[in-house]
């Protein structure tokens, strides 16, 4: 099976597409053109300097590159987790928090999933790393986001329920339960939400892309799986260890309300 | 609770400095009543806050022979509670925020036997200050810190909430440090009676 290149003209058409839908939405004053141009160029850039990095490290394939790679995502990762929230832990925390237990979860499922489950030779080969990785940062990323930015925000809302409770006695860990298990629950509802709904409303982007590059849907429905789990465990225990990590610096050893360690709101 | 906290002790405040009020020295008996007052922004709250050990502060407090830092802060807040001038509710009905779920002594107060079922929601501000000062006195507290307990209350409640307190006061030889606005209120319920100033405190009676 040979796969059907794509010229840039064709693309172009696409594009093309997106430019006449900022039209209209220009000539409706919908306000949201010049974002929808913007990110759309950004996709093409983004995705054309992704694609020749990714040759370029296909064909050295040496673990320091992909270390070096790995490290340059999780780095933006950790720096849109703070973008996305409202209120998020002032200083190095914030960063810190999201950024640690990405890293944790997420590079501890993926090294895991390479070396026992899938075991491609090298374990690092980039064109197996690489998109688990990226998959995985993606998703973990959203958990983590979502979660550290309910926890932060309910903390900040609830704040005088919450020292109602320590003054009546109960541990930090009880006074802030009820934000941390929202918290937790907003994180991982969309990795439960797109498990349920595989298959029968949508059919996920990695699968969709194996089937067009010519790979038989029962295998690519194989790796949809493993990836699916790999994901969910990635994306839920790195929610767990952000929002256990983001509660514990709200309080202090003295277990009271520390809300002056989060960031005000920027007007 | 450990045996330190559970005998009867006195309430001290050992160079208690809050913001900038302060050094504070105060020691109230077991069973004392210590009525607390001063214009709105003196630092009543923020003060009785730093006893409970809700924020940074200066000095320290102790109870009987346990210090402040003695103790894990829960377990500290445990044996001093502070009962706070707004009462807040995390869960649906009033049972709920009580150990056990049973609202004890909710005669004494004027309030209906069934009140553990009632959704809180549907509490009148009067209805809910009475509440929080049981929900506080559920928990046998041996240190009593109170912020207008009765700001919201009609006469004859008022003078129910007082009995209750003083009760509470005696028979568990339980200190009280009791912010009031009222001179009536205080000259019924307090031994001793301090104005928070510029320097500190003042003995007003």
């Amino acid at each position: 099976m040979t796969l059907i290149d794509l010229s840039w003209w064709q693309l172009a058409l696409a594009a093309a597409l997106v430019v006449a839908l900022a039209a209209l939405a220009h000539g409706a004053r919908l306000g949201m053109s010049g974002s929808l141009l913007v990110a759309g160029v950004r996709t093409a850039v983004q995705l054309s300097l992704i694609g020749i990095v990714l040759e370029a490290l296909f064909s050295t394939a040496t673990l320091g590159w992909v270390a070096l790679m790995a490290t340059v995502m999780l780095a933006m990762a950790g720096r849109e987790v703070v973008a996305r929230q409202k209120r998020p832990l002032a200083g190095w925390w914030g960063a810190g928090i999201g950024t640690a237990s990405m890293f944790v979860s997420s590079f501890a499922v993926t090294v895991l999933t390479l070396v026992v489950i899938v075991g491609p030779t090298p374990w690092y080969e980039p064109q197996y790393a690489i998109p688990m990785l990226g998959m995985m940062l993606g998703n973990t990323m959203t958990g983590v986001a979502l979660g550290l930015d309910r926890l932060t925000d309910s903390v900040w809302r609830q704040r005088a329920l919450i020292e109602t409770r320590l003054m009546l006695g109960e541990r930090w860990q009880e006074a802030v339960a009820d934000a941390r298990r929202d918290a937790t629950r907003s994180g991982l509802i969309p990795i439960v939400n797109s498990m349920a709904a595989a298959g029968i409303v949508s059919l996920p982007g990695m699968m969709t892309g194996q089937i067009l590059s010519g790979t038989p849907p029962a295998l690519a429905v194989k790796y949809q799986i493993l990836i699916m789990f790999t994901i969910t465990a990635g994306t839920g225990f790195g929610t767990l260890v952000a929002v256990s990590a983001a509660s514990r610096r709200l309080f202090d050893t003295r277990e009271r309300l520390r809300v002056d360690r989060l960031r005000p709101v920027r007007k | 609770m450990n045996e330190a906290t559970r005998t009867a002790g006195h309430l001290r405040l050992d160079a208690l400095v809050v913001g900038p009020l302060g050094p504070i020295d105060l020691t109230i008996a077991p069973g004392e009543i210590v009525a607390l007052s001063g214009p709105s922004g003196s630092g009543k709250s923020r003060l009785l806050r730093a006893v409970a050990d809700l924020d940074e502060h200066g000095g320290s407090a102790a109870l009987g022979s346990t210090g402040q830092g003695e103790l894990p802060a829960h377990r500290w807040r445990q044996a001093v509670m502070l009962l706070p001038a707004e009462s807040l509710w995390w869960a649906d009905t009033v049972g709920e925020h009580f150990p056990g779920g049973a609202v004890a002594s909710a005669a004494e107060l004027g309030l209906d036997a069934a009140v553990a079922g009632w959704e809180v929601g549907r509490l009148s501000s009067g209805e809910k200050q009475r509440l929080a000062l049981l929900r506080v006195l559920s928990r046998r507290p041996r240190g009593l810190l109170l912020d207008e307990p009765s700001a919201n209350l009609d006469e004859a409640a008022t003078l129910r909430v007082e009995a209750l307190i003083r009760d509470y006061a005696q028979r568990e030889e339980v200190p009280v440090l009791w912010v009031s606005h009222d001179p009536e209120q205080i000259g019924r319920v307090a031994g001793r009676h301090f104005r928070i100033t510029a320097q500190g405190l003042e003995q007003a009676s």
